[in-house]
């Protein structure tokens, strides 16, 4: 499936017209690196989108309620908590900066008021509590009203303190930090169904661990070779399968994917399936195995289907057929003659993420330009946006973009050497019911939303 | 008389084989200046040096067997990418071997690889992944690697030291992009451990560049 610029069908179903809602985020035109968005997750009921930075802070923000006196916000997304989770730190040993940026964040499902997600930068995942206060109480007996405390040898009454309200308060708190278990980079954690492990992956091992336990954890795939001399490929994704708590999956910079079954073996090692597409001659290049390390691995929500995003396109993979993808989308098939280029400035080494739609029918990931693209699988249809300040007008029609490849270049066209490579879409996110997305871009979060929606 | 023939020849076979080998040294070149800005940064990204590296080899074979290259290969650009990757790794590696308790033997739970995450003070070293242990000393490297620093202790007992003792431990960015080189060596004479594998590696940057 071919698409260097999109058709004039929106993805996402034949009468889904995109339109902008609301963008988050400084407009200036030096943008701190701290700033930078490094991720972006939706919860599972949608009402909570999370994004956490290159600073190692998270905000998290919160859908608006059905509210009759401002019906023009309804659904809008607003500042819900914001808070630091992770500190830059200083590995004395090696004389290194670990780094603070989040790399990730999933949320666990929700079980009681309280919400709860795992945020991880290079070497620690952390679990978050998020919880309202809106009552207080007032009548201790021990301490003054002030918080001073009293003498307990002059109290001669004892009360009941009372909860009165207050205004709501958010609270973010560290309940466990999942320190020590990586020795590599983490790239990727995952939440398993049966919401009490999770798996953290680094480039070389993947880490079993319980979330009421932080002082261990298990080992369940390493690919180290006894001789460094010897690696070939890294670990570059993972993520448990949605329904089966046994089965998780990797993917490889060799572009290779491996699905693992944790009942085989106690250490996976060796896949139960093994999805690798044969290469095409044709098209090799020195930069081939670059372009085909895989950056992100999804299932579908219904664990039938995974996707995988590598340099130049996004791939649909049936979990039955190992040997090709059943789709291929091309993302951007204009930059392959750029290769040596984007080797240059490093943009070849990208890691953009993809995302499915709630009923798996559209998939989305990000390209350069701020352009994003998304796939309708059930009509073969693409499309090409823009997250743009320009087009930030409420409820403005998302216009599709079209990039020239070569040749006479039509109106409205970007010519492919105009890209600007320094503003990429890596995160996006999609709503997990509704026809919202996410769209980080730089130190900006832009959501959109279908306008029936 | 004889050497200005081969000259010429050189010349003529340099004007046949341009742009295409010209390019292939151009991205070894270039990779390699990649792989040592790695390791001036925070901690380098295995990922991102290995794909290098694997390009690199990729080019090195192909230069070895195109046949109209008549220019000596540079043999080392491939084996500095190498020992750069492999540095990488163990940049990256912990050194607190030998911590984790052995597994009970009846134990269920030695049926699993179980990482005992060790608190460390001041950072993250890594704990003990139980697969690190022996297996880091094995491969080539380790006999010159041994050569070297028995070569360098042996000279006086502060050899180390004075080798880099006009480094200036204190000059790195901490808001920025990479550190210095010199901040890694101080930084790597701290562990007597890891020094020994890693000192060769940075002796070998210091050579190549």
């Amino acid at each position: 499936m071919a698409g260097a610029g999109g058709g004039g069908c929106p993805a996402g179903g034949n009468d889904l017209q995109w339109c902008f809602s609301q963008v988050k985020g400084a407009v200036d035109e030096d943008v701190a690196e701290a700033d930078v968005i490094s991720t972006v997750e939706f919860s599972h009921s949608g009402d909570l989108l999370a994004t956490g930075d290159k600073g190692g802070r998270v905000v998290i923000f919160q859908r608006e309620q059905e509210n009759k006196s401002r019906p023009h916000s309804r659904g809008e997304y607003n500042v819900y908590s914001t808070f630091q989770s992770h500190e830059p730190e200083f590995d004395y040993l090696k004389s290194l900066e670990i780094e603070e940026k989040i790399n990730k964040i999933r949320w666990l499902p929700q079980q009681g008021a309280a919400r709860f997600l795992l945020s991880t930068n290079d070497k620690t995942i952390k679990l978050w509590k998020i919880s309202e206060r809106d009552k207080r109480a007032e009548g201790y007996n021990l301490k003054d009203e002030d918080g001073r405390l009293r003498d307990p040898l002059r109290i001669t009454a004892l009360r009941v303190p009372i909860l009165k309200p207050m205004d709501l308060m958010v609270e973010a708190s560290p309940r466990r930090i999942f320190a020590n278990a990586h020795t590599y980079h983490i790239n990727s954690i995952s939440v398993n169904s049966d919401h009490e492990t999770y798996l953290s992956a680094d480039d070389l091992r993947i880490n079993l661990w319980h979330l009421e336990i932080t002082d261990r954890s298990f080992n369940i795939v390493d690919i180290k070779p006894a001789n460094m001399e010897e690696l070939t490929e890294v670990i570059t994704a993972a993520e448990f399968h949605p329904h089966q708590c046994n089965v998780l999956v990797y993917s490889s910079s060799k572009g290779t994917i491996r699905l693992c079954d944790m009942r085989s073996s106690a250490l996976c090692d060796r896949h139960s399936k093994f999805f690798e597409e044969p290469e095409d001659p044709s098209s090799r290049s020195f930069f081939s195995e670059i372009i085909s390390s895989v950056s992100d691995v999804k299932f579908s929500h219904s664990g039938r289907y995974m996707m995988t995003r590598d340099y130049l396109s996004v791939k649909v993979w049936d979990l039955n057929m190992e040997s090709r993808p059943v789709e291929t989308h091309q993302v951007h098939e204009y930059l392959r003659s750029k290769l040596c280029s984007l080797y240059e400035n490093d943009c070849i080494f990208d890691k953009f993420e993809c995302c499915w739609n709630g009923s798996d029918s559209a998939i989305m990931t990000g390209s350069y330009n701020n352009f994003f693209r998304m796939f309708d699988r059930t009509t073969w249809r693409d499309v090409t946006l823009e997250a743009s300040r320009e087009n930030s007008k409420p409820r403005a029609s998302l216009k599709p973009r079209r990039v020239c490849a070569g040749g006479k270049r039509k109106k409205d066209e970007v010519s492919v050497d105009s890209l600007d490579f320094s503003k990429k879409i890596l995160h996006t996110a999609w709503h997990p019911v509704e026809n919202i997305i996410a769209v980080a871009a730089t130190n900006n979060l832009y959501i959109f939303q279908d306008k029936a929606n | 008389m004889f050497a200005r023939r081969l000259k010429r020849k050189c010349a003529v076979d340099e004007e046949a084989a341009p742009a295409y080998s010209l390019q292939h040294q151009s991205l070894l070149d270039m990779s390699l200046v990649k792989l040592q800005l790695c390791h001036m940064l925070v901690e380098p990204n295995l990922c991102h040096s290995l794909l290098i590296t694997n390009m690199d080899q990729q080019i090195q074979e192909e230069m070895t067997q195109d046949g109209r290259w008549c220019m000596p290969v540079p043999q080392t650009t491939g084996w500095a990418s190498r020992d750069l990757l492999v540095s990488t790794g163990i940049l990256c590696c912990c050194t607190w071997e030998g911590v984790h308790p052995a597994p009970e033997p009846g134990d269920l739970a030695s049926e699993f690889h179980v990482v005992p995450a060790v608190q460390a003070p001041g950072g993250s070293p890594g704990g003990v992944w139980g697969r690190d242990g022996p297996r880091e000393n094995r491969g080539s490297l380790h006999k010159s690697l041994d050569q070297i620093f028995e070569t360098l202790e042996s000279q006086s007992p502060g050899a180390l030291e004075e080798l880099f003792s006009d480094v200036d431990g204190s000059y790195y960015d901490l808001d920025g992009c990479y550190y210095d080189l010199d901040a890694v060596l101080t930084g790597m004479l701290g562990s007597a451990k890891l020094s020994k594998d890693g000192l060769d590696h940075v002796v070998d940057i210091l050579v190549e560049t």
